[in-house]
């Protein structure tokens, strides 16, 4: 066996793959529910400029989830505290681009230094260690199950009612204060809600990965669509066919599951953008025929 | 509609239902930052159908005033009431369109669905849509002339289409009140002219009043019954033949200013500290606000 078919080997092989299937089934479905929750979410990142502020707050989330390791308890629920602590600090002094851009490069380094601190004071399995930075198949237990599936609940149902005035204030700030819409609260509303998606990517992705959920997807439907109700389906049904697409490549190897999940989400990105009609200024050109009405 | 002699007499009190119609009625009011005071003394009544322009120079407070009139901005001193009532308290019932480029880039926003948001973009809570919210839509767009565009998403649209959306998003509610700044700018002119036309049309069709700031008053000279003419120094209040003549500006600047008049075009020339001036212009002097060449 050559050098080139071990590695092969490594990334795919479906050995016993019936059996591996019922194991992660659990799995499938915490990554359904991820892939709902951060195509949903990517949605307004996009919208709202937000990419770094998801990378910031999910090293907070590694903090918190190591933390959690170290001290024994739910990392899930660790995950979520440092989320939400980060969303929270960057949503109240970030209001301004300028000023958040600053506070997350600010938070997010010591996030990180804190996380290393608690990993290298950790004495159990290393990959548990290094599962948070870069993903893994969580054989997702029960109890964990229910955090993930109850915190998505949150998410989805937080993001249904704040939709309509978030997606107003997100494009059009201006009008939509002058309106009435509370165009700061919503702010920070959106920021704990991404808190909550970004702990849950987390869990699947790794806190170095979670961009390929949370903000891929959406970058990649806003390539195809500009429709409302599209945008966020098609982020949505590119999120999880990224994150399933991944744990189904995954189970077969013996290479962490976020390779597959970045991987998909990137060739979709990649798809949608040579093939999308917006975005571009191209476009802008073609469309000049019909832009001066009498 | 406006009263031509005008600095516009005080109505009884500004209580609650004495005013009689006025739909926006400014009464000594005051605004300063910190020691800087931006305006004071300013007594304005606009009504149904009034097309009051708001000129001045830049940091004269043409959008201080903007931003009180929305109820984002508190006065230092004075009232005001916008039909009636706080500013605060009539966000849906003012149709206002902001400065350019205040819609986000990264937003994939297709002009209907500005317009929907001139709707319903306030309201929590999922919602259907509803073939009637679209024929709506579709009929907002119709009267602005951007149905051909309805579909494009907004970073697409040139300045002037977007304009035209604006406008829409505007009138969605159908407003009392259409509160307009800056509108014509980096338009050219035959732009101009559409966007004019339409809020003119407006007023007339629909008695909306209508307070137009703007750097510049040739484009909507013939439309204007009042200026509000804002300066560093002061203010003036009155019909453009009152406040555009060259005493009326040299007192208010406390500068020799010329106002020169031609057949339906004014020019001002010597303001200090005037607005940027569009770099298309024709001009051997400096030549201020309300130049168009």
């Amino acid at each position: 066996m050559t050098i080139a078919d071990g590695i092969w080997h490594q990334i795919f092989s479906f050995d016993h793959y019936g059996e591996l299937l019922t194991l992660v089934r659990n799995s499938l479905v915490a990554g359904a529910a991820l892939g709902l929750v951060g195509g949903l979410a990517g949605v307004f990142v996009i919208m709202r400029d937000l990419p770094f502020a998801v990378h910031g707050i999910s090293e907070l989330s590694f903090a918190g989830a190591s933390a959690a390791l170290l001290l024994g308890t739910n990392i899930v629920a660790g995950s979520i505290t440092g989320s939400l602590l980060a969303a929270g600090v960057i949503g109240i002094l970030g209001t301004r681009a300028r000023d958040r851009n600053s506070v997350i490069g600010i938070i997010m380094p010591f996030g990180l230094g804190l996380g290393v601190l608690f990993l290298a004071l950790y004495k159990g399995r290393a990959a548990n260690k290094f599962g948070l930075l870069t993903g893994q198949i969580v054989a997702v237990d029960t109890p964990q199950m229910a955090w993930l599936l109850s915190t998505s609940v949150v998410v989805v149902i937080a993001l249904a009612v704040i939709w309509r005035p978030l997606a107003f204030a997100s494009a059009d700030p201006d009008v939509a204060e002058a309106r009435g819409v509370p165009v700061r609260g919503l702010s920070i509303a959106f920021m704990l809600v991404l808190g909550l998606a970004v702990a849950l990517s987390v869990q699947v992705v790794g806190a170095l990965l979670v961009l390929s959920l949370v903000t891929t997807p959406a970058a990649a439907a806003a390539r195809v669509t500009a429709s409302p109700v599209l945008l966020p389906a098609l982020s949505v049904l590119f999120a999880i066919a990224s994150i399933e697409g991944g744990i189904l490549l995954a189970l077969g190897s013996s290479i962490p599951i976020s390779p597959y999940v970045t991987t998909i989400s990137f060739t979709i990105y990649v798809v949608c953008r040579l093939t999308g009609r917006y975005g571009t200024r191209g476009r802008g050109a073609r469309r000049r025929s019909v832009a001066q009405p009498a | 509609m406006s009263a031509p002699g005008t600095v516009s007499v005080p109505r009884a009190r500004h209580d609650e239902g004495a005013n009689d119609a006025a739909v926006i009625s400014l009464r000594g009011a005051a605004l300063s930052y910190g020691d800087r005071s931006v305006w004071s003394g300013l007594e304005l009544d606009v009504y149904p159908g009034d097309f009051v322009a708001v000129l001045g120079p830049n940091g004269a407070g043409k959008t201080s005033l903007v931003r009180a009139l929305l109820g984002r901005q508190p006065l230092s001193a004075g009232t005001l009431t916008v039909l009636g009532r706080s500013p605060r308290e009539t966000g849906r019932e003012i149709g206002y369109i902001p400065q350019q480029a205040a819609v986000s880039a990264h937003a994939m926003l297709r002009a209907r669905d500005l317009v929907r948001f001139g709707i319903d973009g306030q309201r929590f809570g999922p919602r259907p849509r509803t073939a009637a919210a679209r024929r709506q839509v579709d009929e907002i767009l119709e009267s602005v002339g951007a149905s051909s565009y309805a579909d494009v998403p907004l970073s697409l649209l040139s300045g002037g289409e977007r304009q035209r959306v604006r406008i829409a998003q505007a009138l969605a509610t159908d407003p009392q009140l259409l509160l307009c700044d800056e509108p014509l700018l980096s338009l050219d002119l035959h732009h101009q002219r559409a966007v004019t036309r339409l809020v003119d049309a407006r007023r007339r069709s629909h008695g909306t009043a209508v307070v137009f700031v703007t750097h510049e008053i040739n484009p909507v000279l013939g439309l204007v019954d009042r200026l509000l003419y804002l300066a560093d120094g002061g203010h003036r209040v009155g019909t453009p033949e009152q406040v555009l003549t060259s005493e009326s500006l040299s007192t208010l600047y406390g500068t020799q200013i010329d106002v020169v008049r031609t057949p339906g075009r004014i020019v001002v020339v010597g303001a200090p500290d005037g607005p940027a001036t569009p770099a298309h212009h024709t001009h051997a002097t400096r030549a201020t606000d309300g130049v168009r060449p």
